[in-house]
């Protein structure tokens, strides 16, 4: 019997527990194109770099000939794209104007002046754990935190997460291309409305702060105080739910992969609980060994580019398997160790290049304060189950659950 | 001793001795600690102070960001070394592997590393240079009294000269609501380092930012009153200008002096030296026991003809450091080419300017993505057929690929469709260096011939 496309081995469900001995395969074709119309896959850390930071390659879907799936089709109606699926100059005006509202120059002071409310967050979660001895990591603790916090730099009201999150789980879910394979998935259309609704939905409150400006960044987003000015209702919009999105989905899966991982290092576990310090080298490691962000999916060539002496045909899809360049041992010594102390930590899992991850430094300080007191406050965590259940989504990977026993939660 | 156990014994307790304190130094002896030198460290710098990172002097320091005396170079090791702070080395005798300092001490070494730098060139009339207000920006010691006196709030800050340092200090004044005067000698500012198309949107940033920027003029002299302090500068189209603080930004002249009678091939251009950072003597012998490394540093370059390139950039700094103390103990099949492209940054008027290759050697510029009415772009440097250089301003995140064409020698024009590629981008137009029988101060990579044991100053033209 011959074996399905790797492709699809890498998509299938089977694999996301440990897709790693597959990207070991894949880099072996550093540029794979396994079924006509299909994307060019690259999975070696400098080729990845390479593309991220050439002007050749397009996040517009607007760009895309080969638009035979939906999922790289742009959007016919609804909102506008956000800044992750736009090129220069537009991108880069929306990225500034909502950059001015998130960090230096304009807000130097945004993700630092929320460290003690972090820490008050997570306090809140744990204590509220007190007396348990079985704990889910994702449901009580991984998914609750960075979504308060989110919440309360947007805007958002935290009591109303249940009802966003109806609309968020057909976006994710639209953003995972192993998806079109499953009758059953909520399909790209389900996507398109529920972005549409959730729109909707921050229209209200973008609306609410245009008469009574907070501080938060849907205020500051309307009233433009950057010299790129305001973007229109319809800009604030697309980059209000991209911003809401991007700004839980991937932290959770950091935060749980960061736990189970040190689960299954318990002496790294033992030693951030002693020096919470470590917790910022630990991050980075996971960003390397367990990226929250596996592959970007969106990438398309504006002309015919040669690569590794393969011609990849202008408008074909590109993906960029960051968690493959992230093990590429031509870049990292050992790359299947979890190893905080390595001294060259320069990983791909904010990505490079223009599109690098937005909010990597709330997400950084985020999971650092999570696993930092997760160590110090689960009395001899043991993992129930490994591996844990995952979710299905190739691309934001992560566990669904992550059942912990433990002997109790220190004060 | 055969070779093989001398690298042995050297690494295990030969004697090193590092003239220059600074980034290159440090860097170069962390990287020997890294590499397993477990003999005697010796670190000779002439400013009293451990190793200072230099750029925030002219950026975050004269803003009031940065506190001067917090700028200190961060550590990546402990390097066990004897520092000699605060004390000049004066001579080098080859024969006898000695450093002479200036307090009359000698130090031996079995291998030594020159990482001297350079220093800002001084206002050329002596007297006039004494004035109280007038400054030059170079070391901690500079920045501090510069710092204070725009905290003092001047009338009005006079600028000479429109380099990289120059610019960024107008920026800094401007920053604060300073009054501020920048006079330059060529059409536009950085036209030495980026050319005049490249100029000429520079000359526009100061401009909107409110700076009273006068090109095409030389400053002829400076006033003082009667008590030495500045009070005007005289301008050679006649005019002057009142002021109470003068900042010299004429460029950076190459510490070499002391090498003067040593027989190093040493001079106002810098120390030659191999690919591997190993100078060479007077006679373009290269040594075995003597390697050069940052801003001193000239070094043929594969990427550009094998020409000597001296690079006044950090990056270049720590990168030539690593190559010469990785090669300093290493056999010679081991030693490592120090082949970096040459990289530098600048922040000036809230824009953030990087250049990659060797700008002054680009015969032609096409602007492949952005625009330069907007000031956001990058711009692509072509020499007989391909790219040799890059420049960005608030496009930083593309240059990495620009690196990449450079050093595969792609072909110019750009023909390729790039992303945000403009109408005015399509065609490459003349890059517009100055006159090069004209040494101008502003750039930061200089072409300084084939003859790696040449000590006359002659200038090379950048362009055949």
């Amino acid at each position: 019997m011959t074996q399905a496309p790797l492709l699809r081995r890498i998509t299938d469900y089977s694999s996301r527990a440990d897709p790693y001995p597959l990207y070991e395969e894949l880099r072996r074709t550093p540029v794979l194109h396994e079924e006509e119309g299909g994307p060019y896959v690259i999975s070696s850390y400098y080729d990845i770099k390479g593309l991220l930071h050439d002007p050749r390659i397009s996040s517009d879907a607007a760009n895309a000939t080969a638009v035979d799936d939906e999922f790289s089709a742009p959007e016919a109606t609804g909102l506008p794209p956000s800044f992750l699926r736009l090129d220069p100059p537009e991108h880069d005006r929306l990225r500034r104007i909502a950059n001015s509202s998130f960090g230096p120059p304009h807000r130097p002071d945004r993700i630092d002046g929320l460290r003690g409310e972090l820490g008050a967050i997570v306090s809140d979660l744990l204590d509220g754990l007190a007396g348990a001895e079985r704990i889910d990591v994702v449901d009580q603790f991984a998914y609750p935190f960075p979504v308060t916090v989110i919440c309360r730099l947007l805007g958002v009201p935290r009591e109303e997460e249940p009802r966003f999150r109806a609309w968020v789980d057909p976006i994710v879910a639209g953003l995972d291309p192993g998806n079109r394979d499953d009758p059953g998935a909520p399909g790209p259309k389900a996507a398109q409305e529920a972005r549409v609704q959730l729109g909707m939905y921050l229209a209200g409150l973008v609306e609410e702060r245009t008469r009574d400006p907070r501080d938060d960044m849907l205020s500051d987003l309307v009233a433009g105080h950057g010299p790129d000015g305001a973007m229109s209702m319809m800009e604030v919009l697309s980059t209000a739910v991209l911003l809401l999105i991007a700004g839980h989905e991937t932290t959770v899966n950091l935060i749980t992969n960061g736990m189970l991982t040190l689960l299954r290092h318990p002496e790294y576990l033992e030693r951030l609980r002693a020096d919470p310090g470590l917790s910022v080298r630990i991050v980075e490691e996971l960003l390397r060994y367990e990226p929250p962000v596996q592959l970007v999916p969106q990438r398309t060539c504006i002309t015919d580019i040669e690569l590794r002496g393969v011609t990849i045909p202008k408008g074909s899809r590109i993906w960029l398997v960051l968690a493959a360049g992230n093990r590429d041992p031509e870049r990292f010594k050992d790359p299947d160790r979890f190893d905080p102390d390595r001294e060259d930590i320069e990983h791909l899992g904010f990505g490079s290049g223009i599109h690098s991850c937005f909010g990597a430094p709330l997400a950084r300080l985020e999971a650092q304060v999570a696993l930092a007191e997760l160590a110090r406050r689960l009395d001899n965590p043991r993992l129930a189950e490994d591996p844990p259940p995952y979710r299905t989504n190739a691309v934001l990977r992560g566990p669904r659950h992550l059942t912990v026993d433990v002997d109790g939660v220190l004060p | 001793m055969p070779a093989e156990q001398f690298h042995e014994w050297l690494r295990r307790e030969g004697r090193i001795v590092v003239v220059g304190a600074s980034l290159a130094g440090l860097r170069a002896a962390e990287t020997l600690r890294a590499e397993g030198f477990t003999g005697s460290l010796t670190m000779i710098g002439d400013e009293p102070y451990e190793p200072y990172d230099r750029p925030p002097l002219s950026k975050a320091v004269l803003l009031g960001m940065s506190a001067p005396d917090r700028t200190d170079l961060p550590r990546r090791r402990e390097i066990d070394a004897t520092w000699r702070l605060g004390v000049a080395a004066t001579g080098l005798d080859l024969a006898a592997h000695r450093v002479r300092l200036a307090d009359g001490d000698e130090v031996p070494y079995d291998r030594l590393l020159i990482a001297t730098g350079v220093r800002a060139r001084p206002w050329p009339r002596e007297e006039e240079a004494q004035l109280d207000g007038v400054f030059t920006l170079r070391t901690r010691d500079d920045a501090v009294r510069l710092h204070r006196r725009l905290k003092a709030g001047p009338r009005r800050v006079f600028v000479i000269g429109a380099g990289f340092t120059g610019s960024e200090i107008a920026s800094a004044c401007r920053h604060q609501g300073i009054a501020v005067t920048v006079a330059e000698r060529a059409d536009a500012p950085l036209v030495g380092a980026l050319g005049g198309v490249i100029g000429s949107v520079a000359a526009e940033l100061h401009r909107d930012n409110g700076v009273d920027l006068r090109t095409g003029v030389m400053v002829t002299g400076l006033e003082g009153d009667s008590v030495g302090r500045v009070r005007a500068a005289h301008l050679s189209d006649g005019s002057v200008v009142d002021t109470d603080v003068v900042v010299v930004s004429l460029g950076a002249t190459r510490n070499t002096e002391w090498l003067a009678d040593s027989g190093l091939g040493a001079g106002p251009r810098g120390i030659a030296c191999d690919a591997g950072c190993r100078a060479f003597d007077f006679r373009g012998i290269v040594t075995d026991d003597v390697y050069v490394a940052g801003d001193v540093a000239r070094s043929p370059h594969a990427l550009f003809g094998y020409q000597f390139l001296s690079l006044e950039h950090w990056g270049n700094a720590v990168a030539q450091a690593e190559v010469a103390a990785h090669n300093m103990i290493s056999a010679s099949a081991d030693r490592r080419p120090h082949l970096w492209v040459p990289a530098f940054w600048s922040a000036q008027f809230g824009v953030n300017i990087k250049s990659v290759g060797v700008p002054t050697m680009g015969e032609e510029i096409m602007i492949t993505q952005g625009s330069l009415a907007e000031r956001r772009f990058v711009g692509v440097y072509g020499y007989r057929g391909r790219v040799i250089a890059a420049v960005s301003f608030d496009n930083t995140r593309w240059l990495e690929f620009y690196e990449g064409q450079i050093e595969r020698g792609a072909p110019f024009p750009v023909e390729y469709p790039t992303m945000d590629r403009r109408p005015e981008g399509r065609k490459p137009v003349p890059a517009d260096f100055p006159d090069p029988s004209l040494p101008t101060h502003g750039a930061t990579v200089t072409l300084s011939g084939y003859s790696p044991a040449d000590r006359r100053l002659v200038f090379t033209p950048a362009r055949h």
